[in-house]
């Protein structure tokens, strides 16, 4: 354990929160403090750092419990406004995912497939307010005898409905660019060919993993902002893997940690929660993500002025490389670059592309902010630290 | 110096004729061809940057009617919903023109529909399809309306 000057506990700054005297300030407001001010009294001053992301989240989703109808049913295939939903839980609990496209969707039939409604808007739907047919289907069964349902539902009235999204706020992400001489439609969006753009999709500075680079102060029960409401860290997400090369100031190279992460839908707002659709890929959801970074002492502190020039990710080739599986790394660039609208690649400067919105990743540090400043949301601790 | 954008739709019954090329040889026009297809129902469609003197393109613009061509202006037809628009940035990325673009101080996604030439590369490329046709695409474009 690292001797240090400064030293906070979760609780010390818990009670600041409570009687109104927490300093808080966002991770863009942070880079500024600890250049000016140094790393320790950085940590003196500042009690959390909030930061924020708002991009197309994969591996998102709802569990849902629809209640029994009567007669009961033990539904063994369900579908929302057409889209299938996992139902190999229980009766009538069932898991809809935010990447599953609507059963009648023509998929890439018609390339590019425009996937213009899935399980991502299914969720934006519900935290709207509005009604959504629910379609099951059963064998029927002595106790539960029903062998097929249809009805509306709608948030207010399930009894649960729990966002849980097992892999969000990825640390890191590769910048895609197409070598090929024809457009490719990606995951990571549309790549015009020979070197037409290059498309990022994190947001950086304010981004929640690159703010706390080692995972000192995220583990199980961190409590954050999760699609416009409160949610909290389950766990490292799934393809967590902080065995990456770092910078010497611990920035990961390319993917690295993940978060899982859950709420209840009941309080989250259709403006964090977004069904999209990706030309030619698929449907997803964007999520709004705030992760608050206590500062427990100058260590943490010099971790959340990290600015974009101390971020890199990989430059990969999305035409060629990347769908054979080959590591085709083009170049190693910072966010600073990425952010200033063009990168240089193979001599040619080349127009750089965010798929992550800026704009409302500072939104959602700002909102936490407030949030945090008004007492009314108190940090977690968490009970277990994710992997490092 | 005179520009226009304009949708040209070429019925079935004139789609193998050569029509474009004339507006150069015949009117002294310079042309740009931002887009075209011809749809399964065999009629075409182009999107079409024409210019030269005014009094040119306007005898050019009388030529096409009267070969059969409807034309229309594309100014302004794209439009953005700023209700639906998240902010993030990847119709930049496509935009042919830079009528969408980032400001680098606050990151902010603009679109400037002067700088539009109506291509629509950006309408099926928005996660939110935000960006849209103001007149039925179905008519113009042959884009199905999400």
């Amino acid at each position: 354990m690292a001797d240090y000057q400064v030293n906070k506990t979760f609780k010390e700054i818990n009670d600041r929160i409570r009687s109104g005297k927490a300093v808080v300030v966002t991770a863009e407001e942070m880079i500024g403090i600890v250049r000016e001010k140094g790393r320790v009294a950085a940590a003196r001053e500042v009690d959390v750092v909030t930061t924020g992301t708002f991009s197309p989240m994969c591996s998102s989703g709802a569990f849902i419990n629809f209640g029994h109808s009567v007669p009961g049913i033990k539904a063994s295939r369900v579908w929302l406004n057409g889209v299938p939903a996992y139902a190999g839980l229980a009766a009538v609990d069932i898991y809809i995912g935010a990447t599953e496209p609507r059963v009648d969707d023509p998929l890439n039939k018609v390339y590019p497939g425009e996937f213009l409604y899935g399980g991502g808007h299914v969720i934006q739907d519900l935290v709207a307010g509005k009604d959504v047919v629910l379609t099951a289907d059963a064998y029927g069964t002595h106790c539960y005898p029903n062998r097929h349902i249809e009805k509306k539902i709608r948030l207010e009235q399930l009894s649960f409905a729990q966002l849980c999204n097992p892999r969000n706020a990825c640390q890191n992400y590769n910048c895609a660019v197409n070598l090929t001489d024809k457009t490719v439609y990606t995951y990571m969006g549309t790549l015009r060919p020979r070197l037409g753009n290059a498309n990022y999709c994190t947001s950086g500075q304010l981004s929640p993993l690159f703010n706390d680079p080692y995972y000192m102060t995220i583990g199980v029960g961190t409590r954050i902002f999760l699609g416009g409401g409160e949610g909290y860290v389950a766990c490292a997400g799934t393809q967590h893997d902080p065995d990456v090369p770092r910078t010497e100031r611990g920035v990961p190279r390319k993917a690295a940690g993940t978060l899982m992460v859950m709420g209840d839908l009941k309080g989250m707002s259709p403006r964090w929660l977004v069904g999209v659709s990706i030309l030619g890929y698929g449907c997803s959801m964007a999520v709004g993500i705030g992760v608050p970074i206590p500062i427990l002492n100058e260590e943490i502190a010099f971790y959340t002025g990290v600015s974009d020039e101390d971020i890199v990710t990989q430059v990969v080739d999305y035409g060629k490389a990347y769908p054979k599986g080959k590591a085709g790394v083009l170049a190693e660039v910072t966010y600073a670059q990425l952010k200033s609208g063009s990168i240089k690649l193979e001599g040619r400067d080349v127009p750089t592309a965010p798929l992550s919105s800026y704009v409302r990743a500072r939104e959602i540090a700002g909102e936490l902010k407030a949030w945090i400043k008004s007492g009314r949301f108190l940090l977690g601790e968490p009970q277990k630290l994710l992997p490092s | 110096m005179y520009t226009k954008m304009l949708v040209l739709r070429f019925p079935r019954i004139i789609t193998d004729k050569p029509i474009v090329c004339a507006l150069s040889r015949e009117f002294d026009l310079c042309f740009n061809i931002l887009k075209a297809e011809i749809l399964p129902g065999q009629e075409g469609i182009m999107v079409l940057e024409l210019s030269g003197h005014k009094k040119n393109v306007n005898k050019g613009l009388r030529y096409l009617r009267s070969s059969g061509v409807k034309v229309k202006d594309v100014e302004q037809e794209i439009r953005r919903n700023g209700e639906l628009c998240i902010q993030c940035g990847a119709c930049t990325g496509i935009c042919p023109t830079t009528a969408l673009h980032i400001n680098r101080e606050t990151m902010e996604v603009i679109f400037d529909p002067k700088q539009c030439k109506g291509c629509a590369l950006c309408v099926s490329v928005c996660p939110v399809r935000a960006m849209e046709i103001r007149f039925s695409k179905d008519k113009i474009l042959g884009y199905r309306t999400p």
